[in-house]
C-alpha cells in the first residue's frame, strides 16, 4: 500500500452534540484523483475539512480517530495545524479571492505571507501557477488587477493557483463548481485531471457524472457513514450497496 | 498545555488590550469612589436627599440636582421622541427616494455637531424664541399654574429640556430608522393584504414589530440627555442653593453634570471638591442603571428571537 | 451664521490678546493628534480581539462594557482624567492629561466600529486564508484588516469628529487660556473650550469671537463627517 497519501482510520467528528461522520475509513491514493460523493448533509464536506485540519475551526466541532499523511498522524500534538496546512491545500465552494488583492497578489500572497519566500523568484512562482491553473493566458496582462474583477469560473481557477503556489502536496476541492456555470465547470474538471499528475487530489461533489468523469476512485458517504468505497468505475457499473445504486441512479439525493 | 507560537501571543497581546474597557470603567469608578469617599463619610444618605447646597456652611446635598436632571431629561423625551419616530417614519416609509437620502444624511449630521455649538446656540437663539413664543403667552394665560410661574428669562429648565430635545433627535431618529427599515416587508403586505390603511399599518404592525428596538432607541436617548453637559449649562440658569429645587419650569435650575462643570473649580475646601465628585458618582449611578438596562434588555430581546427563529 | 463676520486672517491666527483663535485652532489639532495617538491603536486591537476571538464569555463582558462606555457621560472621563493626572500624577494641567481623557471617549466608539467593519469581512476570505497555512495573525493584519479598510477608517474619522467637540472632558483637564502652545506639561485652549469661555462674556467682540470659533469648530466635524460619506459611497459604487 505505498501509494496511499493519505488515510482516514475510524474518523469520527461531531458538532456539538450531533455526530457529523461515524466511522469513516477512506484511502487517498498518491497521484490520483478520489471523489467523494453523496446527499447534502452526508457529511461529505465536514469530511474533505478533517483532512486539513479545517474542521477544528468550527466553534463546537470536534472529532476522534486518526488521519495519516504520509503515515504520520496529522491530529498528533506534535503537528502544527498552521505548517499541515501548508502541505494540505484546498479550494473552496464559492472562488474566495482575497478581495484587496491583485491577480498576482493572490497568488503570490501564500508565499508572501507565510514567509517561505525566501529562495524563490515570486514572479516565476506566479506564472508557472497560473499556468499550471490554465489561467495565464487569460489573465497575464492584467496581473495588476483587482482578483474580483475577473469572472466567477477565472476566480476559482486564480484560487486553485493560489493553493498551487504553495507547491502542496495534497489539493483538497469542496464542490468547487457548484457556483459555475457548465462551461466554466467543465474547464475546471479538465484542469482537475490534469493536477493529478503533480498533485494528490480529493474533490467533493454532489455532481454524480462529474464524479465518473474526473475522479479514479469514489466513496459514497450516507448520513455520516461511509457506504461504500472502491475504483470509481466499479462504483458507478456495479455497485455493490443496494443504497449506492440507488443514489447513483438518481432514486434520491 | 499553551505553546509559544505566534498566534497564541498575538492573541494574548490583543486579549489583554482588550481589557482596556474595563479598565476605563473600573478606573473612572475608582476615582469617582475614592473622591467622594470624603463627603459620604461626612453627610452620608444626606447628601443625596438633602436640599441646600451651600459651601459657606459646608452643607451639600444633590436632591435638586438629581431632580434637574430628570427633569431637563424628561422634558426631552417628551418632546425629542415624537419628533424623532415622526423624522424616522417620514424617511422610511414615506419620503420619495430624492427627499430620504439627503434628509438622512441632515439627521446624521446634526448627531454630528458639537454639544457646544447646540450650547452656544441655545443662548443666543432659542432662548428668546422659547420666551417670546412659548414662556411669555403661557405664562400670561397658565401663569397660575405651577410650572409655569414664575418671571420668564429663557434661560431655565425649559429651555434646557428642549435643546435636549433636539439634540436627543438624532440618535433616536437614526436609530429608530434602522429599527423600522429592518422590519420585514412581508409585514407590511401582510397587513395591507388585510385592508389596514398605511397609517394603521405603520401604528399597529411597523411600530409593534419593532417595539424593542425602538425602546432600545429612546433609552439611548436618555442616556445622552443625561449625561449632557455644555450645552445644558449654556442654558439652564445655573441656580444653587435651595432655589435649584425645581419647581417651575421657568425657574432657572441646574443638572448633575452642569453643576459640576460650573463650580468644579471653585472648591475651597476639600469636602467641597469631594462633594463635587460625588455629584458625579450619583450620575455615573444613574447612566450606568440607563445603560445596563437598555443593554440587558436589547440583547435579551435579541437572544429571544434568534431563538425563535432557529 | 453669526459666525462669518467674526472670521479673517487675523482672527483665525491672532493669540486671545487680539481676540483671536490661533491657539484654539492650533489646541484643537493638538488634542486630535495626541489623542489619536493614543486611541486608534487601542480602540483598533479592541475590535479586532472582539471580532475575531470575541465568541468567549471575556470577549461578551469587554463588548458589554464597550457599549455601556459609548454611553457614559463625558464629564466623568474628564473628572477621572483630572484627579489622576492633573492631580495624582503631573500637577499640572497638560494636554496629555486631555488627550487621555478623550482616548477614554474614543476607545469605545472606534473598537466598536472596528469589530462592525471586520465582521463585515466574509469568512470564505478567513478560510481561504487559513487553508493556504497563513498565521492567524499574519491572516489578520495582512488579509482581514486590509478588506476592512474602508470601513476603519470611515469610523477612526468620525470618532475623530466626535472627540474634536468635546468639551466638558477637557475643561477639566487643559483648564484653557489664550496663549499658543507652551509644552505637554501646560495649560492649552482649544476651540470647544474657547467658544464655552467667551460665550459667557458680555462683551460683544467676545461673543462675536465665540461665534468665529463654533463656525470654525463646525467646519472642521462637517468636513470630517461628509467627507468620510463621499469617500465611501464613492466606494460602494466600484
Amino acid at each position: 500500500m505505498d501509494n496511499i497519501k493519505m488515510q482516514s482510520v475510524n474518523l469520527n467528528a461531531w458538532f456539538g452534540t450531533k455526530q457529523a461522520l461515524k466511522d469513516i475509513n477512506i484511502s487517498i491514493k498518491t497521484n490520483a484523483v478520489t471523489a467523494i460523493i453523496g446527499p447534502s448533509g452526508c457529511g461529505k464536506s465536514t469530511f474533505i475539512r478533517t483532512l486539513n485540519r479545517m474542521h477544528e475551526l468550527a466553534p463546537t466541532a470536534k472529532m476522534s480517530g486518526q488521519i495519516l499523511l504520509d503515515d504520520q498522524n496529522i491530529y498528533d500534538s506534535t503537528v502544527d495545524p498552521v505548517m499541515l496546512r501548508r502541505r494540505v491545500g484546498m479550494v473552496f465552494q464559492k472562488p474566495n479571492p482575497f478581495p484587496t488583492m491583485s491577480i498576482y497578489d493572490n497568488v503570490a500572497a501564500g508565499l508572501k505571507l507565510t514567509g517561505v519566500r525566501k529562495d524563490k523568484n515570486l514572479d516565476e512562482v506566479v506564472k508557472r501557477s497560473l499556468q499550471q491553473a490554465t489561467l495565464w493566458d487569460e489573465v497575464k496582462d492584467d496581473l495588476k488587477k483587482p482578483g474580483t474583477s475577473i469572472s466567477g469560473g477565472q476566480q476559482q481557477r486564480l484560487c486553485i493557483a493560489r493553493a498551487i503556489a504553495l507547491e502542496p502536496e495534497v489539493i483538497l476541492m469542496d464542490e468547487p463548481t457548484s457556483a459555475l456555470d457548465p462551461i466554466a465547470s467543465a474547464k475546471i474538471e479538465q484542469l482537475v485531471v490534469e493536477l493529478k499528475k503533480n498533485y494528490t487530489v480529493a474533490i467533493v461533489t454532489h455532481n454524480m457524472q462529474q464524479a465518473s468523469r474526473v475522479s479514479d476512485y469514489t466513496a459514497f458517504m450516507y448520513l455520516g457513514s461511509l457506504i461504500e468505497f472502491g475504483a470509481t468505475k466499479d462504483i458507478f457499473e456495479s455497485p455493490k450497496n443496494q443504497l449506492t445504486e440507488r443514489y447513483i441512479t438518481g432514486e434520491f439525493g | 498545555m499553551i505553546k509559544l507560537t505566534g498566534d497564541n501571543i498575538f492573541k494574548a497581546i490583543i486579549a489583554i488590550i482588550a481589557a482596556s474597557a474595563a479598565i476605563i470603567l473600573l478606573l473612572n469608578t475608582y476615582v469617582l469612589v475614592t473622591g467622594s469617599a470624603n463627603i459620604f463619610a461626612t453627610s452620608g444618605f444626606e447628601f443625596i436627599s438633602g436640599k441646600n447646597w451651600d459651601p459657606g456652611i459646608s452643607s451639600f446635598g444633590v436632591l435638586p440636582y438629581i431632580l434637574g436632571t430628570l427633569l431637563t431629561s424628561g422634558i426631552a423625551l417628551l418632546v425629542g421622541v415624537p419628533l424623532s419616530l415622526g423624522i424616522a417614519i417620514f424617511i422610511v416609509e414615506m419620503a420619495p427616494k430624492t427627499v430620504r437620502v439627503p434628509f438622512s444624511y441632515l439627521v446624521e449630521m446634526l448627531a454630528a455637531v458639537p454639544s457646544v455649538i447646540y450650547g452656544l446656540w441655545g443662548l443666543f437663539v432659542l432662548r428668546f424664541w422659547v420666551l417670546n413664543y412659548i414662556e411669555k403667552p403661557l405664562n400670561t394665560y397658565l401663569g397660575w399654574i405651577p410650572i409655569f410661574s414664575g418671571t420668564p428669562t429663557g434661560l431655565d429648565i425649559l429651555t434646557a429640556g428642549l435643546i435636549l430635545a433636539i439634540m436627543i433627535i438624532p440618535t433616536v431618529a437614526s436609530v429608530s430608522r434602522e429599527v423600522i427599515s429592518a422590519v420585514p416587508n412581508s409585514i407590511r403586505e401582510g397587513a395591507y393584504g388585510i385592508g389596514a390603511t398605511k397609517w394603521e399599518v405603520i401604528r399597529h404592525w411597523v411600530i409593534n414589530y419593532g417595539r424593542s428596538g425602538i425602546f432600545g432607541a429612546i433609552i439611548l436617548g436618555l442616556g445622552r440627555a443625561i449625561g449632557e453637559t455644555m450645552a445644558v449649562t449654556m442654558v439652564i440658569g445655573n441656580a444653587t442653593g435651595p432655589k435649584a429645587m425645581p419647581t417651575s419650569l421657568f425657574q432657572p435650575g441646574q443638572t448633575l453634570p452642569s453643576l459640576i462643570a460650573n463650580g468644579f473649580f471653585d472648591s475651597d475646601t476639600p469636602l467641597q471638591s469631594s462633594a463635587y465628585i460625588g455629584a458625579g458618582l450619583v450620575l455615573l449611578l444613574i447612566s450606568l442603571l440607563i445603560n445596563v438596562a437598555a443593554h440587558v434588555m436589547v440583547t435579551r430581546v435579541l437572544k429571544v428571537k434568534g431563538g425563535a427563529v432557529e | 451664521m453669526r459666525g462669518i463676520p467674526a472670521i479673517n486672517l487675523q482672527f483665525l491666527t491672532g493669540d486671545g490678546l487680539r481676540y483671536g483663535i490661533g491657539p484654539a485652532i492650533q489646541g484643537t489639532l493638538i488634542l486630535i493628534g495626541l489623542t489619536s495617538a493614543i486611541g486608534i491603536p487601542i480602540g483598533i486591537m479592541t475590535g479586532v480581539y472582539l471580532a475575531e476571538y470575541g465568541t468567549n464569555k471575556y470577549a461578551s463582558w469587554i463588548r458589554s462594557i464597550n457599549d455601556i462606555l459609548t454611553g457614559f457621560p463625558s464629564i466623568i472621563v474628564g473628572i477621572t482624567a483630572y484627579s489622576l493626572i492633573v492631580v495624582g500624577l503631573t500637577g499640572t494641567f497638560s494636554p496629555i492629561a486631555g488627550a487621555v481623557a478623550l482616548a477614554f471617549i474614543m476607545i469605545p466608539i472606534i473598537a466598536r466600529t472596528t469589530e462592525e467593519s471586520l465582521k463585515l469581512v466574509p469568512n470564505s476570505v478567513r478560510e481561504a486564508s487559513m487553508a493556504l497555512g497563513i498565521h492567524r495573525w499574519r491572516t489578520i493584519i495582512s488579509v482581514i484588516l486590509p478588506s476592512a479598510k474602508s470601513g476603519l477608517i470611515t469610523g477612526t474619522i468620525l470618532a475623530v469628529a466626535r472627540i474634536a467637540g468635546e468639551t466638558a472632558p477637557i475643561m477639566l483637564t487643559i483648564l484653557g487660556n489664550t496663549y499658543f502652545f507652551q509644552g505637554l506639561g501646560k495649560a492649552m485652549d482649544a476651540l470647544p473650550l474657547r467658544i464655552f469661555a467667551s460665550s459667557r462674556s458680555h462683551l460683544q467682540v467676545e461673543q462675536t469671537q465665540a461665534w468665529g470659533a463654533a463656525l470654525v469648530l463646525i467646519l472642521i466635524v462637517l468636513a470630517l463627517n461628509i467627507g468620510v460619506r463621499l469617500a465611501s459611497r464613492g466606494r460602494y459604487k466600484r
